[in-house]
């Protein structure tokens, strides 16, 4: 059925004042916006997850990530055997372009997207100097670029590697889990193109967050839990093997 | 060259013979520390002079950082506009996705970055995709897939021809004959 | 590896900078060795070891600064510290031990002659002098009893915090849980010792070259006394260096497999050749032979000063393998990387010369500015430094 310009006219203005709200300059333009209200996380479900690099691309293209530096990227494991503490691991490009085939060898295969953390007890903030990193009320660590010295003492102290220095500002930067989306009501890029629902935004504030719901009744892990970071991104059916 | 020994043997007498012994004479002798006390005090009033002036004044408002950066950070423009937005005006993709397993995926995981479409949908046309990438982006077979997802290896399966011949994207399965109108104007 | 951690984020300027403070700390200690514990014999080199001290300290932000990404912002690091963070800590402890410690321990030492030859010198150099006298040209007994008084005090607090200085470098890289290569409670200890090497070792290089170059004696007693002292330091930062590297091979933790297989592949040479082997076995084994054999004088300095070169180069070495060390494996402890070192950029070799040829230059202006002994001196062991109050 096409669309035609009687349907536009009525379909139109509604969209536009919709719009209106998601391009609002400032948290305070869309009112209904309040910091103390959410805590973010992250659900990363790894039996769900094809390794198609929509996320990475769709991150790169929504957040103007520099060539060749990563701000979301996706691991490919084989574990062989029982060997668990030695899977070979490989990254291509981060998984931008999806992965080369590989035949059937036996042994677990499997994919894990990364991204940062978004730990609540952060070793990054904890280092900057100058308080250029922080986490918000809203449980998001961003980084202020035009406070950052560049001095790279976060990106040391990240357990996950999840930061860089971007080569545009000579300042630090990393997963802002889309701050500039989640504010206005959308979700992450990267959940937003997810085709199998691996990646799903949560709201830990929210007790009707079907997420927060997952996340209550199943098992599910974090990364490098001896690191005590306080990690609120969370991998469900993740291997042991995972580093 | 006169060594420094005898310097001080010529000034000796002037200097210090002049300072006798005495407590009225203790402030002189500390003269010298009390200007230096004199130049840190000046450097640190110039220093919190400094700081009250340079530090920018929404820091510390929520914490140790600048409290405007949250607001300049969650004002940068989307590039993804949603699939909710989509499907405001698309309804009749909407209701073609509805019959298949691709209902889930959203029309940007395919179709890019439309934000800018939606501000301006009359000049701002997405591009045409090449099924044979964006279809096998998912679909080419990988053993570190999912087993139950579906997945082809393309050179058997198809030979490296546009997906796109056989499949309605919207509506993967092949049941129907594809209708040639489905989800364009 | 992590994709983002395949380029190395710290480069040469940042190994170059443990190094020059580790300098600062080490001069610093042996030239309290002579004003707190009175060890008389080393007093020859008490104003010089001061002087490289301050040399090395004023050098020691430039590595940092190049290094930055924004160094016209880092004077935030003193606007708006964070507390919580090592490096922002550092800042004052740097501060505190320039203004607070050495340039006054400086300027009470040198008090009398400055305001000598604020009266004695003429042109630009009146002026210089007249500035560092702030005015005051008392220099009565009294008034140079209480600073000689001061002085002690001050040299006196200065040891702790020439230890905090360097054993808060050390805590920069060993607070870091995220890296197992540096995580770890000896790390200050082992960096303030190996500082302590380098700075004493580094005086007596320059005890002897600047001695030859003014065609005087070298006092034997009192390089015998530095060798002695840099052989115990050496003998002690081995060992904290041995303990480290025995407990990690006996309890290999996770990190363990893969820190191995970087020290025996990527970094066999700067570790085990270069810093073990060349930069501290041998250093120590030969100022041991001087402590066991009666040599000559002749042969104990050729062997101080190639063991003063080659400590040097050990403690570089070490440096090198900490820092770089730290950013060649991934955090996974599944892959590893190289680092690839530029040339001719802001962080690249040349620089690194320059940074370290810099010192050298401002010690020397400071020597001129300062001199450190007398002209009329020939004899050695006369007292060519000059007498603190009682002495």
């Amino acid at each position: 059925m096409e669309i035609t310009r009687r349907r536009l006219l009525v379909l139109l203005p509604g969209a536009a004042v919709a719009w209106k709200f998601v391009l609002a300059g400032t948290p305070e333009a869309a009112p209904n916006y309040k910091l103390t209200e959410h805590w973010w996380a992250m659900l990363i479900d790894i039996p769900k997850c094809i390794g198609c690099g929509s996320c990475v691309r769709a991150c790169a293209e929504e957040n103007d990530v520099p060539e060749g530096y990563f701000r979301t990227w996706i691991e490919r494991y084989h574990v062989a055997d029982w060997k668990i503490e030695r899977p070979e691991v490989e990254s291509p490009d981060g998984g931008k372009n999806g992965f080369p085939p590989h035949a059937d060898d036996g042994g677990k295969n499997f994919f894990v997207p990364k991204l940062c953390n978004q730990c609540a007890d952060s070793p990054c903030t904890q280092v900057c100097p100058v308080g250029a990193t922080f986490i918000t009320p809203d449980g998001v660590v961003l980084v202020d670029k035009s406070y950052c010295l560049g001095c790279r003492y976060c990106i040391q102290a990240c357990p996950y590697g999840c930061r860089f220095l971007s080569p545009k500002t000579h300042t630090a930067e990393k997963c802002t889990l889309c701050y500039h989306r989640i504010t206005k009501g959308l979700t992450t890029a990267c959940c937003e193109v997810c085709p199998t629902g691996a990646r799903q935004l949560a709201d830990l504030k929210n007790p009707k967050d079907p997420i927060h719901e997952f996340l209550r009744t199943h098992t599910v892990q974090v990364l490098k839990p001896h690191m005590a970071t306080g990690s609120k991104v969370f991998y469900n059916g993740m291997d042991g093997s995972v580093r | 060259m006169l060594g420094i020994k005898e310097h001080c043997a010529i000034l000796g007498a002037d200097v210090t013979g002049r300072y006798g012994a005495g407590n009225a004479n203790l402030f002189k002798d500390i003269e010298h520390l009390i200007r230096l006390v004199a130049v840190i005090a000046i450097a640190l009033v110039a220093f919190v002079i400094l700081r009250a002036a340079v530090v920018p004044h929404s820091f510390g408002q929520y914490g140790h950082y600048r409290g405007a950066a949250i607001g300049e950070i969650a004002s940068r423009p989307v590039a993804f506009a949603g699939h909710d937005t989509c499907e405001a005006c698309h309804t009749d993709v909407v209701d073609q996705k509805k019959l298949g397993k691709h209902v889930v995926i959203a029309c940007e995981a395919c179709h890019g970055a439309l934000a800018k479409h939606v501000d301006d949908p009359g000049s701002v046309q997405p591009k045409k995709l090449d099924t044979a990438i964006v279809c096998a982006r998912c679909h080419e077979a990988n053993s570190a897939k999912p087993k139950n997802f579906p997945q082809v290896a393309t050179a058997d399966h198809s030979g490296g021809i546009a997906c796109d011949t056989c499949h309605q994207p919207h509506r993967p399965k092949i049941e129907t004959a594809k209708t040639e109108t489905e989800g364009k104007k | 590896m992590y994709p983002n951690e395949v380029e190395l984020q710290w480069s040469i300027l940042i190994v170059l900078y443990p190094f020059i403070t580790g300098l600062v700390a080490g001069a610093f200690i042996l030239a309290s060795l002579e004003r707190v514990f009175r060890v008389e014999a080393v007093k020859p080199t008490y104003r010089l070891a001061l002087l490289t001290a301050l040399a090395f300290l004023l050098v020691a932000p430039l590595p940092l600064q190049l290094h930055l990404g924004h160094p016209e912002r880092s004077f935030e690091m003193y606007l708006t510290p964070h507390r919580s963070s090592a490096m922002a800590m550092f800042g004052f402890v740097y501060l505190w031990y320039l203004m607070g410690v050495l340039l006054l321990e400086i300027w009470l030492d040198y008090r009398r002659d400055i305001v000598v030859l604020s009266q004695t010198e003429r042109g630009w150099k009146r002026l210089v002098y007249r500035v560092l006298t702030l005015g005051s040209r008392n220099v009565s007994e009294r008034s140079l009893g209480i600073d000689e008084r001061l002085g002690y005090f001050i040299t006196l607090v200065g040891i702790p915090s020439a230890f905090l200085l360097h054993g808060y470098v050390g805590f920069i890289f060993g607070s870091i849980k995220a890296n197992p290569w540096w995580s770890s409670p000896l790390m200050p200890i082992v960096f303030v010792f190996s500082a302590m090497v380098s700075g004493i070792s580094a005086v007596m290089l320059l005890y002897m070259l600047s001695t030859r170059l003014r065609e005087k004696e070298i006092d034997m007693r009192c390089l015998d006394k530095i060798a002695q002292y840099l052989l115990y330091t050496f003998v002690i930062d081995f060992s904290l260096e041995m303990l480290d590297l025995l407990q990690r091979i006996y309890e290999a933790d996770e990190s363990f497999r893969s820190l191995d297989f970087m020290v025996h592949t990527r970094l066999w040479t700067s570790q085990v050749i270069v810093q073990i082997l060349l930069g501290t076995v041998t250093p120590i084994g030969l100022l041991g032979l001087t402590q066991i054999l009666r040599l000559s004088d002749i042969a104990r300095k050729r062997i101080y000063g190639l063991a003063g070169c080659l400590t040097m180069i050990g403690i570089f070495a070490m440096r090198w393998n900490v820092v770089i060390g730290g950013q060649l494996f991934s955090k996974s402890f599944l892959g590893y990387t190289t680092y690839k070192m530029a040339f001719a950029t802001r962080e690249g070799l040349l620089t690194a010369i320059a940074l370290m040829i810099l010192p050298f230059i401002i010690l020397w202006i400071l020597v001129k500015l300062l001199p450190p002994w007398y002209e009329s001196d020939s004899s050695p062991g006369s007292g060519s430094a000059p007498a603190h109050g009682t002495s």
